[in-house]
């Protein structure tokens, strides 16, 4: 038998080529998300521990934690503690109706289901400031409610500018956000595996319950992030159907940036958005190592 | 499984669905339908009119804001469909080093909430600005700024629909053509690239949308003169309902409901397009 | 000695830690249908990938009628490739896909279009030329497949469990069809399946590949009858293993006790087994009808099972357990559940395998 015409790791040239191959592709993306990603993140980070000026400008001469402190002040603190349970109301709500809804497209005949999940994507793709202008229409007093209200002699139609407003707005601009995963998740279920609990006489409720609801959990976990992150930060629906006041997280940021001149102010509780996206995104990763 | 549930859940789930629907479209229909109310208070009915219309199209401002967002949707859609293509297919098709760091890259964009997304691109322009201005020129915030900070998010975006559209591919394909004689750029050219077309358009047209959509960041890296159109619009909003919005409003509706629909049409699957969902599952 | 069309001489594949292929020395010779057969995870789809060109070797060499191909890419190799999934490229008709390689490879297209209507003529799918491939049955797309592979001519032809996605009836005739093919073409086959069947009814070689190593090559007939491990053995049709100690070059020892004849000559190091197929195997009621010269061991019946053209008996020894097959044919008896009898075998039909 010859002697092999080769030394071990042979293929490393070839694969070495490979891999720089794709490197070359991937790094144009990764230099951008460096330069306008990873370090405008960084530079927030530091103006958290910069210093505010008598006159509303930032320094970074010294490292100071007062923009953290003043978290702690109750109006801000009150604002945050706000905007949770906003986004925690949000979320419920949308679970509440999409959890049903995306059920009900994912068992309909594929040809109809193709169609009911075009009639989610597009209001999930198209404009959101406008959707959300929409639902100002529709409240205002000058509205079609309310002028209608007012022709029938009953008290004015009045839901605008209130928490009750803001809600109606979140839940319409992030719903589809919601369905989508649930959707995703149900139409991938076995549903042999539900069969199988019935026939080990498990009725429809407990069936629904011990094997589709665990199975679906994903889909659960992965909308509610989609809900619940950008429902927190929320800004646009807030600034329409709230009134302008400085009721949310997402308008007292924008706020800090312009009249109250207090950038570290601001990227503290942008910090605080990031930190709680995080914490959302490990508590996916946890319960979804669980699941393998 | 039909047989499995009781005939009433049925019919509360289908209940259930028609009542979103109608929640999703409802406002939609009624906004378009009083954008043709001839009458100038917006909430009483008086006849169909499409004067509105003349008037936002006659209007300079509105013209000046929408060639802006068109400059700067279409620049960004551009260059960021290019660098997320090569990003998708570099994460998809190759191992190197740097490609977890890549995908975790690619993938904060898509659910940072816009308001940490604008406050970190303000922030980093005047950084960069501050420092320019050490050495001479002084630059400011514009069209440039308002382009830079929509490839930054639009370049996840665009890479999560290709990926989706590479994933469905066979990677079989590829070593068939290398098989039969083509090489690495004959391969890409020939193969891979039609095949990945739908989604690259598809891609192209969500950065499009999102791009043509945006409030928060731009307004945040917006200077003087570079006002885009969803920036005019609400600015008009916060100071109320009139008529002329009603109308910019259905316009701008319509044009990214004919772009959704576009993209849809590109992916053959609807679930295909983009769920963001499908970035969760896999890290 | 001709030139092997295909010599792989001791090549090892790892991928990280994991270790595929552990130094495969083989040589295939010219218009040679060799299959390389083996359970999945064998290693016997990455010695394809590695003749391909999809995958390179971590050491050793690949010659192609004598020249080193071991890392050049798969474009640059006079071989092609039938794939499991078929990879026709969707985007285009059958057509040009089939004429794909010979574009690439910068032929005038008068001649393409020439031998891409002999290759469509041969594979007699001339009337779907302009077909895609989604709108093809799997029988059809699998001809397609091979027009697009043999229009090139290539010097060796791999064939990636070509007929795996298809039907028991049409498996079965695109089994001939692709012999046939063969003899025809006189191209080299190699031939990655994991059905014993298809390897033993198609093949002139047959290499039996496990856990990264050949552990045996040989015509079909050789690889069926004289196994040389208990692996090949075990893996190709129903066998009985009897666990054996060797007591002389003609002799072996039972594990119940008795020593029988058995050629021991191949024995290796290890422990070993007197392997026995079911249809060498015969059943009489008593010591008295059995043939003389004929190994012999008493037994009882544990199971029957019917199988139409055949009874299938487990018998219980003291030797161990027997699989045997009895022809179902008037006038041969058959046994009970129960029932004492004897089982005999001629010792030639034994073979003495090592694990």
């Amino acid at each position: 038998m010859r002697k092999p015409a080769f030394e071990p790791g042979l293929e490393k040239a070839a694969e070495a080529a490979e891999r720089r191959r794709g490197f070359l592709l991937g790094l144009p993306a990764y230099v951008y998300l460096v330069v306008f990603f990873a370090v405008p993140f960084f530079i927030v980070f530091v103006t958290s521990f910069a210093r505010r000026s008598a006159t509303g400008a930032t320094k970074y001469d010294e490292f100071s934690t007062s923009a953290y402190v003043k978290l702690l002040d109750p109006l801000v603190g009150t604002i945050v503690w706000r905007s949770f349970w906003i986004a925690t109301i949000t979320t419920a709500v949308c679970l509440l109706f999409a959890y049903p809804f995306a059920y009900y497209i994912a068992t309909r005949r594929p040809a109809v289901r193709n169609a009911l999940l075009v009639l989610v994507m597009i209001p999930f793709w198209s404009n959101f400031l406008v959707r959300t202008y929409a639902w100002r229409f529709i409240l205002g007093s000058d509205g079609p409610l309310g002028t209608l209200t007012e022709a029938m002699g009953r008290e004015p139609f009045r839901l605008l500018f209130t928490p009750a407003a803001i809600l109606i707005g979140l839940v319409y601009g992030f719903l589809p956000f919601m369905v989508l995963p649930l959707y995703a998740a149900i139409e991938r279920l076995d549903w042999r595996l539900v069969e199988a609990a019935r026939d080990l006489y498990a009725d429809g409720w407990t069936a629904f319950r011990k094997v589709t609801l665990p199975l679906t959990r994903s889909g659960i976990i992965a909308g509610s992030l989609l809900v619940f992150v950008p429902s927190f930060g929320a800004y646009v629906t807030p600034a329409i159907l709230g009134g302008g006041k400085d009721l949310l997280l997402g308008s007292y940021i924008v706020t800090q940036f312009g009249q109250a001149r207090n950038r570290p102010l601001g990227s503290a509780l942008s910090i605080v958005i990031m930190a709680v996206m995080l914490v959302a995104l490990m508590i996916r990763n946890r319960s979804g190592a669980e699941e393998i | 499984m039909k047989s499995l549930r009781h005939p009433w859940i049925d019919r509360l789930m289908a209940t259930n669905a028609w009542v979103v629907y109608a929640f999703f479209y409802l406002p939609i229909l009624v906004l378009v339908v009083f954008s043709f109310n001839a009458s100038a208070r917006v909430g009483i009915w008086g006849g169909v009119s499409p004067r509105w219309y003349g008037e936002v199209l006659g209007n300079a401002e509105v013209l000046d804001a929408l060639k802006n967002s068109l400059i700067v949707s279409g620049i960004s859609t551009i260059v960021s469909t290019i660098i997320g293509t090569a990003a998708a297919l570099a994460i998809d098709r190759y191992r190197f080093r740097g490609r977890r760091g890549l995908d975790g890259m690619l993938y904060l964009p898509i659910i940072i909430p816009d308001v940490t997304m604008a406050v970190m691109m303000l922030l980093f322009f005047a950084r960069v600005f501050d420092i320019v201005e050490l050495v001479g020129p002084r630059w400011q915030l514009g069209v440039t700024t308002i382009v830079i900070s929509h490839v930054a998010f639009n370049i996840a975006f665009v890479a999560v629909v290709v990926r989706a559209r590479l994933g469905q591919i066979d990677k079989s394909l590829e070593e068939a053509a290398r098989d039969l004689y083509a090489g690495a750029w004959q391969t890409f050219r020939r193969v891979t690239l039609p095949l990945i077309m739908p989604g690259v358009l598809g891609g192209a047209l969500l950065a499009l949308t999102l791009s043509l959509d945006d409030v928060v960041v731009t307004s945040f890296v917006a200077g003087p003169g570079s006002t885009t159109l969803p920036i005019y619009v609400f600015g008009l909003i916060r100071r109320g309902v009139s008529p002329q919005i009603n109308a910019i409003s259905s316009l701008m509706l319509i044009a990214s409901i004919a772009l959704v629909g576009l993209s849809l049409l590109l992916q053959r699957n609807p679930q295909d397009a983009i769920l963001p969902d499908e970035r969760l599952k896999e890290t | 000695m001709t030139k092997a069309a295909v010599e792989l001489s001791g090549v090892t594949k790892h991928f990280g830690e994991v270790v595929a292929l552990k130094g495969i020395d083989l040589a295939i010779a010219d218009g040679e249908f060799f299959s390389l057969l083996g359970p999945s995870g064998c290693g016997k789809t990455t010695t394809l990938r590695l003749i391909a060109g999809f995958e390179f070797p971590t050491s050793g060499s690949i010659q192609i009628h004598g020249k080193e191909m071991a890392l050049e890419p798969p474009d640059a190799r006079p071989i092609n490739t039938v794939f499991q999934s078929y990879a026709l490229f969707p985007h285009m008709n059958v057509e040009r896909n089939v004429g794909f390689g010979l574009q690439m490879k910068k032929v005038n297209s008068n001649e393409i279009a020439t031998r891409v209507g002999r290759a469509l003529d041969m594979v007699q799918l001339s009337h779907r030329a302009n077909a895609k491939p989604d709108q093809l049955s799997g029988g059809m797309q699998q001809r397609v497949a091979l027009a697009r592979a043999l229009v090139n001519e290539p010097e060796v032809l791999l064939l990636d469990e070509p007929l795996g996605a298809l039907d028991l009836k049409l498996r079965q005739q695109m089994q001939i069809e692709l012999k046939e093919l063969q003899e025809r073409v006189g191209i080299t086959f190699i031939y990655v399946t994991h059905d014993q069947e298809e390897a033993l009814t198609m093949s002139d070689r047959i290499g039996v590949m496990d856990k990264g190593e050949l552990l045996q090559v040989g015509t079909p007939k050789e690889i069926y009858e004289s196994p040389t491990s208990r692996f090949v053995a075990d893996f190709i049709g129903d066998i009985s293993l009897l666990a054996v100690s060797v007591v002389s070059p003609t002799e072996v020892r039972l594990s119940g006790g008795g020593n029988v004849p058995a050629d021991t000559s191949n024995a290796g190091d290890g422990s070993h087994w007197l392997a026995l197929r079911p249809e060498s195997l015969h059943l009489v009621s008593a010591a008295a009808d059995v043939p003389d010269g004929m190994v012999r061991i008493p037994g009882k019946v544990r199971h029957r099972v019917y199988y139409g053209d055949s009874y299938f008996y487990d018998v219980e020894t003291t030797a161990g357990s027997l699989d045997v097959r009895q022809e179902n044919r008037p006038g041969l008896p058959t046994f009970d559940a129960g029932t004492e009898l004897m089982v005999w075998w001629n010792p030639a039909a034994g073979s003495l395998v090592t694990a």
